[in-house]
């Protein structure tokens, strides 16, 4: 009866979302007077979840299954689920989590809520509050059936610290050929750079940056933060950054801690988008910009000078606060 | 190659958001509405796939009589025929069994549908769908050759990209990046003439269950007022990330 969520991790690593979901699955458990077990992939060592309350962790040990397979997975946490007799099921918002779900969902002829933003109201009616309209609005949304599945938002619940077992059972679900029928050949990912769904920090550029060759002075900026580069749509559309940095309504979204916006006017498209982020930071030439009305703080003048002595000064701030 | 385009009949992308009937229902008065960017993009590569290699396309949508403008812009654009499920969308499930009915009897290859639609951000009927047809499924993808009856298609991942090879029937959650922005089609003045002869078929919707129902919308708090600072003044504003808003 315990409440499953899929924790991922990367590189023997758990993500900072697994992490969040397993502080709500935690929560969610009390609600539901239960405990929480997590799944785990060819994972060595799961102890990292005994701080977010999870009491146990059903770890999967196949090689067949060391780069994600949608199809396969979905078909173990199927079993997983079925095995915990588990009403409610728990998976972040990442690419691979929004890739499963739905499948999941089927195969457990479950109701599926995605971007979610809080805790259920109750046990029953189960209604969880996601976002809609792409961040305009919200809906209070209904799980009809027995049982439920959660696609928490990123960034939206924070990491809670719990204390639970965590303790490990190696699980064997039975996998048939069927699930093998979409094949990775290669994949091209950048190492060791955080990326726009994972990060506290984006720092984002827009047209006012007038040329890609001006986008130095932004990557400085995200590289003293720490921070993932994004950018808006026409810069992408003209081709001065990869497609992969366009976050808006049509691009990524972003739920960062902070957002930083430079030489963006502030389109609703791109609102729309970057809503998520809790605190956002405009700078830009123009004071009529309207996204100078949905921001948080704001510097209005020449990005060309702002940016580079920002991050000077927030060089001088890191060394001293070291 | 049978390739069926599914079409979501969205508020247009600058559309003020309100809602009406006690919050249940969204407000559609003095809206515009257009297909779904994200299908825009699986349109226009089945597009490419019919002129390259001859496949057929048609487009589907499953909802009301209001939906059928959006299903002639898609036919403008150069469908063959566009299939309406006469019932309105309820929720993410019930659309996907919908869609899957008319799929599985019309026997496509390769199925396309946006992998999120702009209004209700559900991201879930693409994978619903090829698991009710027990078709191959690829999500966030953005790029698909084919050859035969295989697919080779890439997909977006976090930080990155994959190449996956596949085959038919195949359904893809298509997105932005799957054709390039300036190659997506609009329908010309020939295409809306032509749209006109080509078929719209109304089909009467499959018993299903709706698993998730809305018990009401709302609206973000408005936002307070912006702190501007000067821009001789960037320590004011570190210090206001750091010691206000704790982000730094």
């Amino acid at each position: 009866m315990s409440v499953l969520v899929y924790t991922e991790s990367e590189e023997g690593k758990f993500k900072k979302a697994s992490l969040e979901v397993a502080s709500y699955a935690k929560e969610v458990a009390q609600i539901l007077q239960t405990t929480v077990t997590a799944v785990t992939f060819n994972t060595k060592d799961a102890s990292e979840l005994k701080n977010y309350g999870v009491d146990r962790v059903l770890n999967i040990t196949n090689e067949k299954l060391g780069n994600f397979n949608a199809e396969a997975y979905a078909d173990v946490l199927k079993q997983a689920a079925e095995k915990e007799g588990s009403q409610v099921v728990i998976l972040s918002q990442s690419a691979n989590s929004k890739y499963v779900a739905p499948l999941l969902a089927i195969h457990l002829n479950a109701g599926y809520a995605s971007n979610v933003v809080g805790l259920p109201e109750s046990a029953d009616p189960f209604t969880v509050k996601r976002t809609a309209f792409t961040n305009k609005a919200f809906s209070h949304t209904k799980i009809d059936t027995a049982i439920k599945i959660i696609g928490l938002s990123n960034n939206s619940f924070g990491l809670r610290e719990n204390q639970g077992d965590a303790s490990v059972e190696e699980f064997s679900p039975t996998l048939s050929e069927a699930d093998f029928s979409v094949n990775v050949i290669s994949v091209d990912k950048a190492k060791d750079k955080v990326t726009i769904a994972d990060a506290d920090i984006v720092v984002s550029g827009g047209r006012g940056l007038k040329g890609p060759e001006n986008w130095a002075m932004v990557e400085e900026l995200a590289d003293t933060l720490g921070a993932a580069l994004a950018c808006s749509k026409p810069v992408s559309d003209m081709g001065w950054r990869p497609h992969s940095e366009h976050v808006g309504q049509t691009g990524k979204p972003v739920a960062s801690n902070l957002y930083i916006a430079i030489g963006i006017s502030g389109a609703i498209q791109h609102l729309a988008g970057v809503n998520a982020s809790k605190v956002k930071v405009v700078i830009n030439n123009d004071p009529e910009a309207p996204f100078f009305k949905a921001a948080d703080y704001g510097v209005v003048g020449d990005a060309f000078e702002i940016v580079p002595k920002l991050t000077e000064k927030l060089k001088e701030f890191k060394a001293k606060n070291a | 190659m049978k390739i069926l385009v599914c079409i979501s009949h969205v508020p247009d992308t600058t559309s003020k958001i309100n809602f009406t009937d006690n919050n249940t229902k969204f407000d559609t008065n003095g809206v515009q509405f257009v297909i779904n960017p994200n299908d825009e993009f699986g349109l226009t590569r089945a597009m490419w796939f019919k002129e390259k290699q001859g496949a057929t396309v048609d487009v589907i949508n499953v909802g009301g009589p209001e939906t059928e403008p959006t299903l002639r812009k898609a036919l403008a654009i150069g469908a063959d025929s566009a299939i309406r499920v006469n019932t309105p969308a309820t929720d993410g499930f019930q659309v996907a069994k919908q869609l899957a009915k008319v799929a599985k009897d019309g026997e496509y290859d390769l199925i396309i549908a946006g992998r999120e639609s702009i209004d209700y951000n559900g991201g879930m009927v693409p994978g619903m769908l090829a698991a009710l047809l027990h078709a191959n499924f690829i999500n966030t993808c953005i790029g698909l050759e084919v050859e035969g009856e295989k697919a080779t298609a890439i997909r977006e991942i976090d930080g990155g990209k994959e190449t996956l090879t596949t085959s038919f029937p195949l359904v893809l959650g298509a997105q932005k990046g799957l054709v390039e922005e300036s190659d997506l089609r609009i329908p010309n003045m020939r295409g809306i003439m032509q749209a006109r002869k080509k078929p719209l078929n109304v089909v009467e919707p499959v018993e299903t269950a709706t698993q998730t129902s809305i018990e009401k919308f709302d609206k973000p708090a408005p936002k307070g007022a912006i702190k501007l600072i000067d821009a001789d003044n960037l320590d004011e504003l570190i210090n206001l990330l750091h010691n206000e808003a704790k982000v730094i």
